[in-house]
């Protein structure tokens, strides 16, 4: 049997403008968790944040916590099944999401002005620090944000919205620095 | 410089040394320099005549310098596209080749045939609308109404799409200052001093408000141009402040959300097209400072709309900053101290001034002497009783209060102002109440729900020295001399326009309304103020009664002998001033003005030719026609393929929901009307959803993967609303239960294999279960692997023959696809579209939520009884089911219809009745919901909802159409394979 090929929604999705820049994430798994999570720790090998709008991690792995019982854990190292629970964990569900999400770098000095195009958050560093995330809306779509450095963001939306995102992007990119 | 073509212009303002430009007017050509307006180059060209009024045409001048204009509107053009009407020409920043043309006046400015309107002026007196054009009443489409329609509205809009980008930012800072005046400019500094971040915005291009015009005042020995230039530079050099310049803040939402219209390029004579025209820019201050300044009020009195009548504060403008005489021999018409100021500059730059008339008894001392030292004549207690001149004032007759004799002078402009009213609009619109200040006769911010400060002219401030004070908290007092207070003044009409007199004395200039408007108002019975303002129309033009609502307001109340504040004051409404459409739409154009979404397979249905129709925000295939195909011949082929052969379709669309934990047989149970605790794993169910009410919610095929994890697939369009429902039962009604809910639509891409081929094509590449008809029924699913990636397989049929759904991974889905297509097209399947689903789910009964119900329709109406479990002790709806007038008898059933003539096929919403030869209005007995042409049977099949359908098989029906009266056969709704034998194939 032929190997069958994946086909991401975000590719070729890269732009760049004075002060912004932004590149297609590589495919990584995603797993949706709910519930009393204390215990994915062993899975995820760290420990899972405690607020809303934290993360933990490292490069390549990150828990967000989106909600009050819920959190999304995005892995560019290791496969679905590594992430995917076993059949007799009752604490906490699991859902894989992998392919439901496709995301961008945005970067650079101005990435912060290009995402305000769309994005009524208060995304100032002092509100939006390094590591914080939310789920918000961009324009018409939903997205979920990640800031993984000063002047990094990692942006989220599902795959079907990403032509509207990835546009939007663009003119917040060209905008920012006018 | 084209000075010789700008006779007016005189060496003083700012842009003394700046570039010449050209720009037109109605067709001539003239010269202005960079950095005028409009309105200043025009009055440097001498030219005051600038526009027709709205409703009797008068000719009218230019009367402000900025955007409470109501006269001097005027289109702007850059081609078809990008003609602008009503522009105000004294915020309108002249650039090179601008293209300036009157609104209003046929055939020219100075020759206009609707000037016939103001001697009718009897006619459209207050309430006209209400009174003139009540009888007869047929006159009201052909006469009256084409009438109002052709007059409503100043100005043509623009008939081509407006080529330019527009874009929005959100912002968010500690402090927002409205305004760059003195106030705002102090008031940025000191919070800029504490660390605060801050954003400042000013409409106007540079920022300094007032300073930039004032030629008296001297703040620790500089004059307001150069102690503005220092402290904008200061705030220019720090990291913690943003100056927004040609930014209007027009509106003040909740929590401190404001609202900022930005313009771009509107001053660039070649702006790059790239660049946005405009930024809508929305403003989240922890605090706001309104330093919106004041609006100097004109005064009413007769042909006080003349061209060459003018605020004097406007005047002032003209001569100090743009460097522009309004005129040589200037009458001056004053009720407050400012407009002696203006007087005296325009002297000093060597104009004559006829007269200072003062409509007060008495002038403060220090302005008669100066005025005796320059030789200027006072004449107090005095109101202006004519204005002469018809295109231009030429002269005034002014006369003294309780005389009779008037006096004569020639002038050739007329400058007044009747003191000044603080801007309380962003404060009203942040839902503060405005108070009273009895003394000044003005209102002024009372206490704002919101963090707002005002500061300034706005809240009451009359001098600099007060102003800076209130704007830096009494942390800045510099030495201030020969400041002017912008104290005193008055409100309502002039003794020359009382209640006697016969001219008109304008109120609303913009919407032509006068003194006797008002009064008559109020004589006819309107005693509020909001009563006044919509039958006179005061206030209600684009300029919202900037300049008009105080006078009108007062003459109201003198009417009515009662105190203003009894007689009410409307409320300001956003936007301040007017914003385009363009500021609104932002980037939602085009592309970005909606998401389409697209499925993984989408760009494999594009390749190959398919019609596309919009589903909810989906782009779905439609039909694939091939050559010559029309897309009834395209269905009729796909319908008949999928029949006999096989077709494969992209369903990837259909909403999916992830119900799993301990208890999500049990959420299951609760939110379907049939059973799932006692559904095995691998095991699929077609479930309805209901509302609370006993109404079809949604509908789908549910699959159980294990105890603990249901696959619940929804109507493509219902998706985000059904998982909404599920949520919200979940966390209100049944939070006990132990259950996740993810949306997983996205997730999967879905393609359907339906058909007697199915098996065949997609056997080989299916691993890890077998998949024939003994071990894999209908209404299966498993968790397999399809072309080696996991996926899940359900058996399941919408079209009645044997089918099954591939569930993979979305990023994979293209591929699998495919790798199925090339199977079955060997085979001699075809790919299908949504139109060819509807019509074979059609065939088979199979209903459609949201076209075969429509929010009244129980499962019992749609013949699905069979679905709700009777031994169930609760789900969502069952209560409601039991209401008497949802068991009632005669409800409306969803039956099939057949026409007599078969190759009849009845419009999809036509009516039913059962007796076609009663009178209009007939009794309708229901309507048709699905409607098809079958070429399967060979003929037309429909669906309605018809009363009592159930009892009414076989009776022959009626659907009367336009031009004809269908008959037509109640029938079942399953029209083809009633037997179901072609699904378990």
């Amino acid at each position: 049997m032929a190997k069958t090929a994946r086909a991401l929604p975000n590719e070729g999705q890269d732009f760049a403008a004075t002060g912004v820049t932004i590149t297609p994430c590589q495919p990584a798994t995603r797993v949706s968790l709910r519930g009393k999570v204390a215990n994915y720790a062993r899975i995820a090998g760290f420990k899972l944040p405690g607020e809303i709008n934290e993360t933990t991690g490292d490069k390549g792995c990150h828990a967000l916590m989106l909600g009050p019982d819920e959190w999304l854990v995005i892995n560019t190292k290791k496969t679905d099944a590594d992430l995917m629970p076993g059949p007799n964990v009752k604490a906490y569900t699991a859902t894989d999401i992998s392919h439901r999400n496709t995301g961008w770098t945005v970067s650079g000095p101005l990435a912060e002005t290009a995402l305000a195009v769309g994005c009524p958050r208060d995304l100032r560093l002092e509100a939006f620090p390094v590591g914080a995330c939310a789920r918000t809306i961009f324009g018409k779509a939903e997205v979920v944000l990640l800031r993984t450095s000063k002047t990094s963001f990692r942006v989220e939306c599902w795959r079907s919205f990403a032509p509207y995102t990835f546009g939007l992007l663009k003119e917040g990119a060209r905008d920012a620095a006018l | 410089m084209k000075t010789e073509t700008q006779p007016h212009r005189v060496q003083r303002g700012s842009l003394s040394r700046a570039r010449a430009v050209e720009f037109t007017f109605d067709g001539k050509a003239y010269g202005g320099i960079e950095g005028d307006t409009l309105a200043s180059a025009l009055l440097a060209n001498g030219v005051h005549l600038v526009g027709r009024s709205f409703k009797y045409h008068r000719p009218r001048g230019v009367l402000s310098a900025g955007v409470e204009e109501p006269n001097a509107l005027v289109g702007i053009s850059r081609g078809n596209a990008r003609h602008t009407p009503n522009v105000r020409a004294t915020v309108q920043e002249l650039y090179d080749g601008l293209t300036a043309k009157s609104q209003n006046a046929f055939p020219t400015l100075a020759m206009d045939i609707g000037a016939v309107n103001d001697l009718m002026s009897p006619v459209f007196s207050a309430g006209f609308y209400y009174k003139t054009f009540k009888w007869p009443p047929k006159a009201w489409d052909k006469v009256y109404e084409p009438f109002i329609r052709r007059a409503a509205g100043l100005g043509e809009a623009p008939t081509e799409a407006d080529p330019d980008r527009y874009t929005n930012r959100f912002a968010h800072c500690d402090v927002l200052v409205i305004g760059g005046g003195a106030a705002g400019l102090v008031a940025a500094r000191k919070a800029a001093d504490e660390g605060k971040s801050v954003i400042v915005a000013d409409e106007n291009p540079t920022f300094g408000g007032w300073m930039l015009c004032d030629s008296d005042a001297r703040i620790d020995g500089k004059d307001g141009p150069a102690w503005a230039a220092q402290i904008i530079a200061d705030l220019k050099g720090r990291d913690n402040v943003t100056l927004l310049p040609r930014t209007t803040g027009f509106g003040y939402f909740q929590q401190n959300m404001v609202a900022l219209a930005e313009r771009i390029t509107e001053h660039m004579p070649n702006p790059d097209p790239d660049l946005p025209r405009e930024r809508m820019w929305q403003v989240r201050a922890r605090e706001v400072i309104s330093a919106q300044g004041g609006i100097e009020r004109p005064l009413v009195f007769p042909g006080n709309d003349k061209p060459g009548v003018m605020l004097a504060g406007a005047a002032q403008t003209y001569l100090n900053k743009y460097g522009v005489a309004v005129g040589q021999t200037i009458g001056v018409f004053a009720a407050c101290n400012t407009a002696y100021a203006a007087a005296f500059d325009l002297y000093e730059a060597g104009c004559e001034i006829a007269a200072i008339i003062d409509h007060r008894d008495s002038v403060e001392q220090h302005l008669l002497d100066q005025a005796k030292e320059l030789g200027i004549r006072i004449i107090a207690g005095a109101s202006v009783a004519k204005v002469e001149g018809r295109l231009r004032v030429c002269a005034m007759q002014v006369k003294r209060h309780r005389q009779e004799k008037q006096e004569h002078f020639e002038i050739d402009a007329l400058i007044m102002s009747g003191g000044w009213t603080p801007s309380l609009h962003l404060f009203s619109q942040s839902r503060g109440k405005p108070r009273w200040d009895a003394d000044a006769k003005r209102f002024l911010p009372g206490i704002s729900p919101q963090n707002l400060t005002c500061v300034g002219l706005c809240n009451g401030a009359d001098t600099l020295a007060e102003v800076f004070e209130e704007a830096s908290g009494g942390t800045y007092s510099p030495k201030i001399e020969d400041d002017v207070s912008t104290e005193g003044g008055m409100v309502g009409a002039c003794a020359t326009a009382g209640p006697d007199a016969k001219s008109k004395a304008f109120v609303d200039f913009q919407n032509d309304v006068t003194s006797k408007d008002i009064r008559q108002a109020v004589r006819e019975g309107m005693h509020s103020i909001e009563h006044v303002k919509r039958y006179t129309t005061n206030g209600m033009a684009t300029d919202q009664g900037k300049l008009s609502n105080m006078h009108g307001l007062a003459i109201a109340a003198d009417m009515l002998d009662a105190p203003i504040p009894q007689v009410g004051l409307t409320t300001f409404r956003a936007p301040y001033t007017p914003t385009t459409f363009g500021a609104f739409v932002g980037n939602a154009k085009g592309a970005l003005f909606d998401p389409e979404r697209r499925t993984p397979i989408d760009a494999w249905a594009a390749e190959n030719g398919a019609e596309f129709e919009p589903v909810s925000h989906w782009r779905r295939a439609w039909y694939f026609p091939r050559a010559g195909e029309d897309m009834h011949e395209a269905v009729d082929r796909e319908c008949q393929t999928v029949r006999k052969v096989a077709g494969v379709f992209d369903a990837s669309t259909l909403g999916k929901i992830e119900v799993c934990g301990p208890d999500a047989a049990a959420f299951m149970d609760k939110l379907y009307t049939n059973g799932w605790s006692k559904l095995k794993p691998g095991r699929a169910k077609y479930g309805i959803m209901l509302r609370e009410d006993g109404f079809i919610y949604d509908d789908g095929v549910v699959g159980k993967l294990s105890d603990t994890r249901f696959h619940v697939t929804t109507t493509t369009g219902g998706a985000p609303r059904v998982l909404v429902h599920m949520e919200d039962y979940l966390q209100t009604e049944f939070p006990d239960l132990d259950v996740s809910l993810t949306s997983t639509t996205e997730q999967w891409a879905t393609i359907a294999v339906q058909g007697p081929k199915a098996r065949d094509i997609i056997a080989p590449l299916v691993s890890g279960v077998d998949i024939s008809a003994k071990n894999f029924s209908h209404m299966s699913v498993v968790e397999c692997e399809v072309c080696g990636v996991p996926a899940r397989l359900f058996r399941i049929s919408f079209t009645g023959e044997l089918g099954f759904e591939i569930n993979v991974p979305a990023d994979f889905g293209l591929d699998i696809w495919k790798q199925v297509w090339a199977r079955a097209e060997p085979l001699g399947a075809c790919a299908y579209g949504t139109e060819t689903m509807h019509v074979l789910r059609a065939e088979k009964g199979y209903i459609i939520v949201g076209q075969d119900t429509d929010g009244t329709v129980t499962p019992h109406d749609a013949g699905l009884s069979w679905a709700v479990a009777k031994s169930k002790p609760d789900f969502v709806g069952k209560r409601g089911l039991m209401r008497e007038d949802l068991t009632a008898e005669g409800r409306r059933h969803l039956v099939g219809l057949e026409t007599v003539d078969p190759k009849t096929i009845l419009p999809e919403g036509a009516q039913i009745v059962a007796d076609p030869n009663q009178p209009i209005p007939m009794k309708m007995i229901g309507f048709v919901t699905s409607s098809y042409w079958s070429g399967t049977l060979g003929k037309s099949i429909a669906m309605a909802l018809v009363e009592d359908g159930f009892n009414r098989v076989g009776e022959t029906l009626h659907v009367p159409l336009e031009d004809e009266i269908v008959e037509v056969k109640v029938t079942g709704t399953v029209f083809y394979d009633p037997k179901g034998e072609k699904i378990d194939g």
